[in-house]
């Protein structure tokens, strides 16, 4: 049972075949059992996982038909937990116990899920394979010597290892997406805007947004009907009515118009990941679609933009880590000046460090508009690219990441790591939604297909997911790292 | 542009980073391939551009000025390296 999606296992809670208790030790066992190997959670929490899985069955009991209560999930060690130390992956955080919870993990206590533990990931989000993580790099379930991706790659490796149901991520450039693409899962990131931030451990504040791990786009449907929505807590966050995403799943797509960008099927492109997505694209065309060529003209630009907007905004949320008022501070510091330079050396890994100091240089005296300014202006181009090429077209395919899966320790170029979000790092500084799903495989390795909606377009985004995988079984296949006993 | 020693230790001030002398010359060159990577934008003509701060272009939203949050102060000191009688201690600052 632990392989079943969310929307299964919620029938089988439903009609009592299955008590949360139940499924929830099963979790806690096969945590205890394979998260040595793919150290995808950096804490597990047994004792209150078992508490509120109790309580969902008492629930449960009473008539509640809440659709995800009693489901087992993890959440990316980026979101506060009240209780229950959030380390955002780095030694600066590692004792860190916040007093609240984030909106993401109210909301989801409130729906009666049931939180088994806190997944590994990139420090403070930063990075593309996890293996910039204070406590380890995540290993790869499909193949233990390759990276998950990045930076949630704890919570992509935890749902493709059925060592939960589903999990929470972040997306800043591709951390949600890529980790899913290389593992062979469903990841989607949302609209900038349609989940709160509050309680999300700041990375770069007007391109982090939260969104779900899961093994279907129907889960992902559920957990975004959890999410989404106002939180007067976060003035990013978007006034919009309230939608019910599983309510279009089954939306027919004839006459659905395709657009591909020849952007994404040029150069640099893997020739297994390229035949993998067009053979994916037949599928869309017997559903009905239309296919057609669009033009994001800007798109080799959004690296670039990235590079300052994401480092520029996080050197200015990183300063708060002072050694003052929480986190770690240094041992005998001789004076102010002293303990914050050695707290923040001591606390930070070495790409944290590399991008505050891009970041800082860039938001310098003299600088301001020949960098922030200037990428500021490139956002707009590139936002603009999306907006005539969504005249003509109701989604964006391509592939999620130019290859699949690479070697840990393989990339050891920061400026090579960059490029690894090529596809992805576009939307974000667009603000719109994106999903991968699983679309093949190239040596026993998951292929991940991007697919990328209109402003609050997510309704239409799992739509087009969910019907591909009702004719594929790409999001079916499971990874084998077991050891034959 | 390539950033020399001196600058990378400007910078690693202004971020409050100790960089020791051993790392600055990689650290140094990093930097400056990064940079690098971020120079391809400078040869698109955007002149007549308008910034964009915001996907949606959505400006902040507004609230009554009133306080709202209780006073969670022993609360959150609880989480402080240093704190005593309701303050936060760090190393001497005035002699």
């Amino acid at each position: 049972m632990i392989e079943k999606t969310a929307a299964e296992l919620s029938q089988a809670l439903s009609s009592g075949e299955l008590s949360s208790t139940e499924l929830t030790q099963s979790y806690l066992d096969r945590i205890s059992r394979h998260n040595r190997k793919l150290n995808a959670f950096i804490t597990v929490c047994e004792e209150s996982a078992l508490e509120q899985a109790k309580a969902a069955d008492e629930k449960r009991a009473t008539g509640d038909k809440s659709p995800l209560l009693g489901i087992p999930l993890a959440h990316k060690d980026i979101f506060c937990t009240k209780g229950v130390i959030t380390s955002c992956g780095s030694h600066m955080l590692e004792n860190f116990v916040a007093p609240y919870d984030a909106t993401v993990v109210e909301k989801f206590k409130t729906a009666g899920a049931v939180m088994l533990g806190k997944t590994n990931m990139d420090e403070f989000a930063m990075g593309s394979s996890n293996e910039t993580s204070f406590f380890g790099p995540v290993k790869n379930p499909w193949d233990l010597k390759r990276v998950p991706g990045g930076s949630s790659g704890g919570s992509a490796a935890a749902v493709a290892a059925d060592l939960c149901v589903m999990a929470t991520g972040t997306d800043t450039g591709g951390s949600i997406r890529q980790p899913a693409a290389f593992c062979g899962i469903t990841g989607l990131k949302p609209s900038y805007g349609r989940v709160s931030r509050w309680g999300m451990i700041a990375f770069a504040s007007s391109l982090d947004q939260a969104g779900t791990l899961s093994k279907s786009a129907e889960d992902a449907a559920l957990m975004t009907n959890v999410m989404a929505g106002i939180d007067s807590k976060d003035s990013t966050s978007i006034d919009r009515p309230a939608e019910d995403y599983t309510a279009t799943l089954n939306d027919s797509l004839d006459g659905l118009r395709i657009g591909i960008p020849k952007q994404h099927f040029a150069e640099g492109l893997s020739a297994e990941v390229e035949q993998a997505v067009r053979e994916a694209l037949k599928e869309y065309e017997q559903l009905g679609a239309n296919i057609t060529e669009v033009d994001l003209p800007n798109n080799h630009l959004s690296v670039s933009a990235y590079y300052v907007v994401a480092p520029a905004e996080a050197s200015a949320n990183l300063s708060r880590y002072d050694g003052v008022r929480y986190g770690h501070r240094c041992e005998n510091p001789i004076d102010l000046e002293d303990m914050y330079k050695r707290t923040r050396s001591e606390g930070f890994g070495d790409e944290v460090k590399r991008r505050i100091l891009v970041g800082t240089y860039a938001l310098s005296a003299g600088y301001y508009d020949a960098y922030y300014r200037k990428a500021q202006k490139i956002r707009r181009l590139i936002k603009n690219d999306f907006i005539k090429a969504f005249e003509q077209v109701d989604v964006i395919v391509g592939p999620t990441s130019p290859h699949t899966a690479f070697g840990l320790g393989s990339k050891t170029d920061p400026v090579a790591m960059y490029l690894e979000d090529i596809y992805t790092i576009a939307v974000n500084l667009a603000g719109l939604p994106g999903i991968s799903i699983p679309a093949g495989f190239a040596n026993g390795l998951p292929i991940g297909m991007h697919i990328v909606g209109k402003d609050f377009g997510e309704g239409k985004l799992l739509n087009v997911a969910h019907q591909f995988q009702q004719q594929t079984d790409w999001h079916k296949r499971k990874p084998n790292f077991e050891p034959a006993d | 542009m390539a950033l020399d020693k001196s600058e990378v230790e400007k910078i690693a001030q202004l971020a409050r980073l100790h960089i020791s002398e051993a790392d600055t010359d990689e650290v140094a060159s990093r930097i400056t391939d990064i940079l690098a990577l971020i120079d391809q934008m400078q040869s698109v003509n955007t002149e007549m551009v308008e910034p964009m701060a915001h996907p949606l272009d959505v400006t902040q939203r507004l609230r009554v000025d009133t306080a709202t949050e209780k006073d969670r102060r022993d609360e959150l000191q609880t989480l402080a390296p240093a704190a005593q009688d309701g303050l936060y201690l760090v190393p001497k600052v005035i002699e």
